[in-house]
């Protein structure tokens, strides 16, 4: 499903030069549920930021359902991101003007779908994460896992194969943080393959597998 | 989806009232004064009632005479004589009237005295101006011939001098200086602005103190030149100063001899511009100003709206690092920013629209301008849409481009 080879990223800035990834290779399966660890600034981000066609690497090559996509211009880029891929943020990244629904539908916007359709998905993906009642609600008006809860569910409304979680649970206490990794448990076994970065053992140790970063370079 | 992102611009054009309300007060203002100035300046120079053929009329106005050593200059209007031996009987027209200009007189409603324009006109006049004849009908060639004490007014006229706009006064006698005039229609008056066509009272040029018999060049007399094309005007001309070229110089009038004679015979344009200002090098100086003036009007908004809309849009690069990360193509960010601009353009728009109308209604009625027609043209309301429109695309699409350089994690930073 998602697969790394020799991937390697240069940040370039005036004064210096930061190896943030180190020949990495990867190879996630589909219906995997990996988890990504390390200290802060090993590049953890990074790795999550390239799979998630994000960001382009330095050098190496990045194939996400078995196409690679060194060559791909943005509107091919936009439309793999739309299709395949769901993202979820740590700092949750909703937009303020727009309702919890709106916000949920934001992914069928780029794909051709009409109006009640993106309805009908949008509230049943927030059903999925337990917040059928605060459809109407703007993001200001919801805690912190609530918020999550929405960004969850704006990432799994397009149906994408694949999950990307960065830091999901760090904006939130450990009772939210464990609503949040059951959610993702159950999108797992509902057939998602899912990327997670995560500070925490104990979650860790609820996926399938463990990728340790050390400085950009792969050690587990 | 217009509908989701006419959604978002609404909600953030309330989100930032500060600059919503400059934009808008930026892009209003300067669409008003622009209307109202084109709205104004198509009232003067346009093809309105009564005038509605100046389109397709040459105005022969003007004749400069000089002397010999060129330092005596004699401008003016010409002679009844002049312009029927060498306009009238032009070939290549379809019509041609001769009008005095303006002058003025008093009549007396018992002891009441009123100020009033009269004009003396050939029966032509009310064949080349589209004059609508409330009551009775224009004096005719026998009436002329035969001398007839008649006379046309405007309604307005009418109104002061027998005190009833709604009673019909064809076949009454109004008196003007000492002489008795039977009235033989009543039209609706031209405004003041229109000065070949404004008057109160219009004879036939036989009635008297006309002075249509004077000998000499110069008098108080001008032609308009009815083309049947406006592809006729070249040839118009040609006819007429191939004619004017002929007349044997030196000459003598008023005790001066001249041996330069100029007779101009334009377009309303540039007879009204010719009049107001002279020579070739000063209009160029009047279109740099206008061009300039309008340069300010649009250019400056221009820039201060792209201006305002980078650092609104810029704002938002955390939303378009989401929407981006979602699956939108740059192409469809850009038309969102587009489409938000527009919206805004336009709401500026309308509110100008109706500024305009609102001002113009209160020129139309101040009584500022008698009989004041100003409209809002359909050609300036459609520039000015089109030039909201590249305002908003301009100002939409530059810090859209901007934005779309940026990466996503870079955007998502914010
Ligand atoms: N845009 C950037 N410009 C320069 N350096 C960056 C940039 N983004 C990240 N880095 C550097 O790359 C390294 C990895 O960063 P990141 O992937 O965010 O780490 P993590 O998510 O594991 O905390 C860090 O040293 C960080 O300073
Ligand atoms: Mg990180």
């Amino acid at each position: 499903m998602i697969k790394l080879q020799h991937v390697e990223k240069v940040y370039r800035t005036s004064a210096i030069e930061t190896l943030a990834l180190n020949n990495i290779n990867l190879d996630v399966q589909k219906g995997e549920f990996v988890s990504i660890m390390g200290p802060s600034g090993c590049g953890k981000s990074t790795l999550l930021n390239i799979i998630g066609l994000l960001d382009e690497p330095s050098r190496g090559v990045v194939e996400i359902g078995g196409r690679r996509v060194e060559k791909y211009r943005d509107r091919e880029l936009a439309h793999l991101r739309n299709e395949k891929l769901g993202f979820i943020f740590q700092s949750f990244h909703l937009i303020n003007d727009l309702s919890v629904l709106d916000n949920v539908e934001i992914p069928l916007l780029y794909r051709s779908s009409s109006a009640r359709q993106r309805r009908a998905l949008a509230q049943e993906a927030l059903e999925k994460v337990g917040l059928s009642n605060r459809m109407k609600h703007f993001p200001k008006q919801l805690s912190g896992g609530q918020k999550q809860r929405v960004a969850i569910a704006r990432a799994i409304v397009g149906k994408p194969e694949i999950i990307l979680a960065d830091e999901p649970t760090g904006n939130l206490d450990s009772a939210m943080g464990n609503e949040i990794l059951s959610i993702l448990q159950n999108l797992n076994k509902d057939g998602a393959t899912i990327v997670m970065v995560t500070h925490d053992d104990a979650m860790a140790k609820k996926t399938h597998r463990l990728i340790r970063l050390f400085d950009g370079t792969q050690v587990l | 989806m217009l509908t989701n992102y006419l959604k978002l611009a609404w909600k953030v054009l309330l989100r930032h009232p500060f600059y919503t309300f400059i934009t808008l007060f930026g892009i209003s203002l300067t669409l008003t004064v622009l209307m109202v100035l084109t709205s104004f300046l198509d009232h003067l120079l346009g093809p309105h009632y009564p005038e509605t053929n100046r389109d397709r009329s040459l105005y022969i106005q003007m004749m400069t005479q000089t002397d010999t050593a060129g330092t005596t200059q004699m401008k003016g209007p010409m002679s009844f004589r002049f312009l029927t031996d060498y306009v009238k009987s032009l070939q290549t027209p379809e019509r041609v009237s001769i009008s005095s200009v303006m002058n003025s007189s008093n009549a007396y409603v018992g002891s009441q005295k009123i100020k009033l324009n009269t004009k003396f006109t050939d029966a032509d006049f009310w064949r080349v101006m589209a004059f609508d004849f409330l009551e009775g009908k224009p004096y005719n060639e026998q009436n002329i011939a035969a001398g007839d004490q008649v006379a046309v007014i405007s309604d307005d006229f009418k109104k002061e001098y027998f005190g009833s706009a709604s009673e019909p006064v064809v076949g009454k006698t109004i008196e003007i200086e000492n002489v008795h005039y039977k009235v033989m229609g009543v039209v609706r008056g031209s405004p003041v602005t229109r000065f070949f066509t404004h008057a109160k009272v219009y004879f036939p040029y036989t009635a008297p103190k006309s002075n249509y018999q004077n000998t000499g060049f110069r008098g108080n007399y001008i032609a308009i030149v009815l083309a049947k094309d406006q592809s006729d005007f070249k040839a118009i001309q040609d006819e007429f100063y191939d004619r004017v070229s002929r007349i044997p110089v030196p000459q003598y009038e008023g005790g001066t001899k001249y041996d330069v004679l100029k007779v101009m015979n334009e377009t309303y344009a540039d007879n009204f511009l010719g009049t107001i200002m002279e020579g070739p090098g000063l209009r160029a100086v009047f279109l740099s100003i206008v061009g300039f003036i309008v340069f300010m009007l649009l250019g400056l908004p221009a820039i201060n709206l792209v201006n305002v809309n980078v650092s609104r849009i810029l704002e938002r690069a955390s939303e378009i690092g989401v929407r981006k990360a979602f699956g939108a193509p740059v192409r469809t960010l850009l038309w969102q920013f587009i489409i938000e601009n527009l919206f805004i353009t336009f709401i500026g728009g309308g509110i100008a629209l109706v500024l305009t109308v609102v001002i113009i209604q209160l020129i139309n009625h101040s009584g500022w301008i008698a009989y004041a027609d100003l409209t809002i043209n359909l050609t300036v309301f459609l520039v000015s849409v089109g030039v909201c429109f590249v305002f908003g695309i301009l100002s939409g699409v530059l810090p859209a481009l901007r934005m779309s350089k940026l990466k996503i994690v870079d955007a998502l930073k914010g």
